[in-house]
Parts: C-alpha cells; structure tokens; sequence
C-alpha cells in the first residue's frame, strides 16, 4: 500500500464567522483521477485552493507526498493548477505561456524549448506555439492552460472547474481527452466540478460536499448504486424517494414499512449510510419497470400515469401509486414494440426489494 | 421625430463651434502678419515664430514647466501604481476613507492647495523652487492617476497573478512579469494625463514659483504687451500641435498594446 499523495486531517477555514470548511479529513491516492463534487458554495473550490496554497486553513493539517505543507507558499507546492479562467497570459504567446514555469526555475534554455514543445504537442496543440493567446478558441486556451501545468511535472495537477465555461459537445470531448491525458501523464488530477455527469465520467473516486464536509467519498458505481444519504443521492443522477418506517431489526436484515409498496425486510447492507435516521427509501429511476402484456417482475403494483415526458431514446414517466398517493418517475428506454403510455392511463409497475436503499 | 433630430444636430454643430473656434484662431493670427490681434486679416507671416526662437526667458520657461511636467507625471504615476494597487487587491481597515482622502484634490480649488502650501512652505523656512511646483502638481495630479489606474488594475483577472506564482514565479517577478505589463496602458494614460495636467496648470505654479516662472506663468505675464500677442498665439500654436500629436502618439500605443495583449481598455478616456 503507497502512500496517498494527499492527506487532509481535520481540515477548518473560515471566513470571519462563515465556516467554509469544517473537519475534512481525505486521502487522495497517488496517480487517482479525484473529483471534488458539490454545488456552488460548499467549499469544494476553497478545499482545492487550501491543497494549491491559495488558502490557509484555519486548523488541520495538509500533506502532500508526505511532506507538511504549513507555511509552504503555492510557488513551493509540488502542486499546479488548471483555473477555471485558464488565466492565460494575455501578451505572451502559447509556448511562452508554457515556458513561463520552466523559465521561473531557471531551466537551461535548450531544455525549456524541448519540453515546450513536447507539452504543447501532448495537448494536440503542434504549431501553435507562436500564436498570440489571445486569440485562441476557449478548447484552446484549456489545452494551453493544461500544458502550461503539466510541462512542470507536478505531483498533483489540480483542476478548478476547468470544464464549465466550454459549450456541451466541446465539453464531452474535453472529458474524454482529459481522461486520457491523465492515464498517459500518470499524474494525480484533483478536479473540482459541480457536474456529476462530469464527476462520474471521468474519475477513479469522487468526493461529494456539501455545506463545507465531505458527505460521501466514493468510486462512481458506488456513489451512484450506493449513495449514504438523501442528499447524495439526489445530488448524483435522480433518486425517488417514499416514504418509511423501520419496525425492527434483527441480525443481518431490517423490517420496514414503505407505506406505498407494504411491508418489506431487507438486508441491512441497503441502510447504506447506517439505520440512524432512516425515514425514507429511494429507488432509481431504472430500477422501476413499466410492464407490458405478459411482462412479470418480482413485485407488481397498479399506478396511474400523471406525465410523461418523451426524449426520444427514452420516455420518463411520473406515475402516482395508490394507498399514499405517492409520485415516483420512472425512466423506459424506447426498444423497438413497446408502445408509449398516455396520461391517465393505468400501469403495471415492477420493482424489487433489492433495488430499494434506505436512506436518511 | 425628424424635427427634434434637426435641433439636436445644430445644437451639436453650435457646441463644437464654441469647442474649437477660439482654438482654431491661434494658428490663424500666429501666421497674420500684423501685430494687431484682429480682422481682417493682412498677409502671410512666420515672423512670429521667429521672435519665439530668440526669447531667452521663453526657453527657460519651457525647459522649467517640461521638467516640471516630466517629474509630476513620474511621481503621480509611481504613487497611482502604489495606490491602485493596494485599493483593488488589498483590504485593509478604513480603505474606503482612506481612498476618499486621497482623491479629495481633485475637487479641491487649487487656489486653496496653492495658498495653503505657500504658506507651509515659507514657515517651514524652504526657498520657492521648481520643486515646490513640483510637489503641488502631484498633489492634484496623483488623484487622476489614481482613478485611471484604479481601472486598469481592476480589470486584471486576479487568476492571473496566482497562476503566476502557482507555476513557482515569486511575488515580485509576478508584479513585473504580469502585472505591470497588463497595465501599461494605463500607465500610459496617467503618464499623459498628469504631464499635461501640469503642463499647463497655472494657480499653484503662479504661487509657488520663485524667480523660475513656469510657461503658463510667463504667458500670463506677457499678456500686459499687446505688442507680444502676436507672437503668443505663434506659441499657443506650437503647443496645440505638440499636444494634438501627443495624444494621438499615446493613443496610438494605447491601442497597440490592446490589440498585442487582448486585455480589456483600460484607461480609454483618451
């Protein structure tokens, strides 16, 4: 087992009263595509600054490869970071842009012109290197931006929502060659997102924050199949949640009541963030079936279909079961036969104990 | 519709009569050979600006208000960076206030500037020199150079100076490296705007010259001889054409360093 590149204990910073983050504590593996996932305001840009040098904590410690980084200033870290402006330097050209670190450590020159080169051709940017940087599309002023960092060879390459000022299908293209470029270089990338679609793409594990702590750290199978909260689970992808109650537990398995499906016993493996607090199960979208002609499943329940939304590829329906009047959607792919239900119309829905998870 | 569009254009053209006229009359007596200011007009002349080369005291004049003009410009730009800078990056307690302070001149009358520092001045015991002007014109010009500069350097993408020293650059190199480069074309401005500012301020240079009187200061005293009149307008000819191609000089660098770094306009006032 090596030692993670990255070790945060009992990370706090705050803002006057405002507490940005509070006990973080992570360890971040060496060479691992690490995303850090939360909506706007939950500290996962301050935590991605504290580990850059750009903030100082208020307590906890911070080490990277080992080494404490207390009083370490961000030109000393063996960190370099992505910013979400790029923050190319407007009047100089792409290769002196990439340069500018090596010249700062006084490299020789013959050295800093064969790493500038090989950097710049990494990110798919051969020829370039006497543009003017201003003039660069915002997919080109990432790559510069990525070579710029990666030409110093840094233990961590930290990334500041490097993704949200480019347009979709530019963006798609972005995941895919960050992706490769991160398993090529071998380099840790941390990378900060409030996309979880982005988060799940591209990384090895995902933090997910919220209101300054770290909710859950996870692989994205996990985090998705396995979310420890409501909260989380809303965060990542779409998550139905009804309403229960537990009866009792014993052993290995847990009784609960789920007024809209009856009651069930399940294993205490699907209390996935503990029994504490339980008071609702949730179910993906996928995991309901709408049944058709002689279609069995597991369990069966009667609904009404209260909307649909039809996406070509797939239909969502928003169905509302009987007993609690409770709404779940529920998400159909459109195989060939299988005809799109109207609204008001009765549905025969399918589910399985297992695919239930009980959830605070 | 139409109607109020017709008033609005001779209210425009009635405006910039009463702009430039009296500035297009300079060249026009500068070149009459008569040596009474007044139409019509007699023949074609340059004799004017011949008495100009001759005049002694005119050249030193101009030599003390380019020295003046240069040194002001220097300082009130050297304390705009200072001012700019700390105000746009930096919180500290009473920053407003302190601000405010600082920018107070520029609305202050300069006779009281005048006044007041002629009169600290003499109970201090210093002499009248051309560094008393000196320090007047940059206590009125530094507030201009502020306020360009302030601009300037807010427009700087903070990023940029972490990125700087995230790529291991030192603070200091960050500031010559990045910052100072970004602004220049506020620099630039303010550079102009304080050597012009001095250039032809007259309350304060009037109280504080000594025996070294500055070129307004010496223009006004020849106004007492209608005979010098002539020759004054060939003068103020001289220093609308210098300061006509100064600015388009300035603007012209101006816009090329926009253009070189792609960087917002800063300063774009000119």
């Amino acid at each position: 087992m090596t030692q993670p590149i990255i070790q945060l204990s009992g990370l706090d910073k705050f803002y006057g009263n405002f507490q940005a983050l509070s006990q973080v504590d992570l360890d971040i593996k060496t060479g691992e595509f690490f995303s850090l996932l939360g909506p706007s305001g939950c500290g996962k840009t301050t935590l991605l600054r504290s580990i850059a040098g750009f903030e100082t904590p208020s307590a906890g410690s911070l080490y990277i490869d080992g080494q404490s980084m207390d009083g370490v200033p961000a030109n000393k870290r063996p960190t370099n970071m992505v910013f979400q402006s790029y923050a190319i330097f407007p009047h100089m050209s792409v290769a002196e842009n990439v340069a500018y670190g090596l010249k700062a450590r006084k490299l020789p020159k013959a050295e800093i012109k064969t790493r500038v080169t090989d950097a710049i051709a990494m990110v798919g940017l051969q020829g370039f290197g006497e543009r003017a940087s201003h003039g660069l599309s915002g997919g080109q002023r990432q790559r510069v931006a990525l070579a710029r960092a990666l030409v110093l060879k840094p233990r961590v390459l930290l990334l500041d929502e490097p993704l949200s000022a480019l347009d979709k299908k530019l963006r798609e293209q972005m995941q895919s060659e960050l992706r490769q470029l991160q398993r090529a270089v071998g380099i840790t990338f941390v990378l900060v997102t409030h996309d979880q679609e982005e988060a799940l793409t591209m990384s090895d594990r995902i933090a997910v924050m919220f209101d300054g702590t770290i909710a859950q750290v996870a692989t994205p199978q996990d985090l998705y199949g396995q979310p420890c909260s409501r909260l989380v689970a809303n965060f990542i992808g779409m998550m139905n949640f009804l309403d229960a109650k537990i009866l009792s537990t014993s052993g290995e398995t847990v009784d609960v009541d789920v007024q809209s499906f009856g009651k069930l016993t399940l294993p205490l493996g699907q209390a996935t963030g503990g029994l504490e607090g339980c008071d609702a199960v949730g179910v993906r979208p996928e995991m309901l079936t709408i049944l058709t002609g002689s279609q069995t499943a597991e369990r069966e329940i009667e609904a009404v279909v209260s909307e649909v939304f039809y996406y070509g590829d797939m239909t969502y329906y928003d169905v509302r079961l009987p007993f609690k009047e409770e709404s779940v959607t529920i998400t159909m792919r459109n195989t060939a036969g299988r005809s799109i239900l109207g609204v008001g119309e009765k549905a025969r829905v399918g589910w399985s104990a297992s695919s239930l998870l009980l959830l605070k | 519709m139409l109607r109020k569009g017709h008033i609005f254009k001779w209210y425009i053209g009635i405006f910039l009569v009463f702009l430039y006229a009296p500035a297009i009359l300079l060249p026009v007596f500068a070149f009459n050979d008569s040596s009474i200011v007044s139409f019509p007009l007699k023949g074609f002349t340059t004799k004017w600006f011949a008495v100009l080369q001759t005049n002694e005291t005119l050249h030193v004049a101009v030599g003390n208000s380019l020295m003046i003009a240069v040194t002001t410009a220097l300082f009130s730009t050297l304390f705009g960076v200072l001012a700019a800078r700390a105000s746009t990056r930096f919180v500290f307690p009473a920053r407003r206030s302190i601000m405010g302070f600082i920018m107070l001149p520029m609305v202050l009358p300069e006779i009281i500037i005048g006044v007041s520092l002629l009169v600290v001045i003499i109970q201090m015991g210093f002499e009248l020199s051309l560094w008393s002007i000196i320090l007047g014109h940059i206590l009125i010009c530094t507030p201009f150079c502020i306020a360009i500069l302030s601009s300037a350097f807010m427009n700087l993408d903070q990023s940029l100076e972490e990125a700087s020293f995230d790529l291991g650059q030192t603070r200091w190199n960050t500031f010559w490296l990045v910052i100072i480069p970004l602004v220049m074309p506020g620099i630039v401005a303010s550079l102009l705007i304080a050597f012009t500012i001095s250039l032809d301020e007259f309350i304060i240079a009037f109280f504080l010259a000594g025996t070294e009187p500055t070129l307004p200061v010496y223009i006004w005293g020849q106004l007492r001889f209608p005979a010098k009149l002539p020759s004054l307008m060939a003068l103020g000819t001289i220093l609308l054409v210098l300061s006509i191609s100064l600015l388009l000089v300035a603007d012209y660098f101006r816009r090329r360093g926009i253009r070189k770094t792609g960087i917002e306009n800063t300063g774009g006032f000119l």
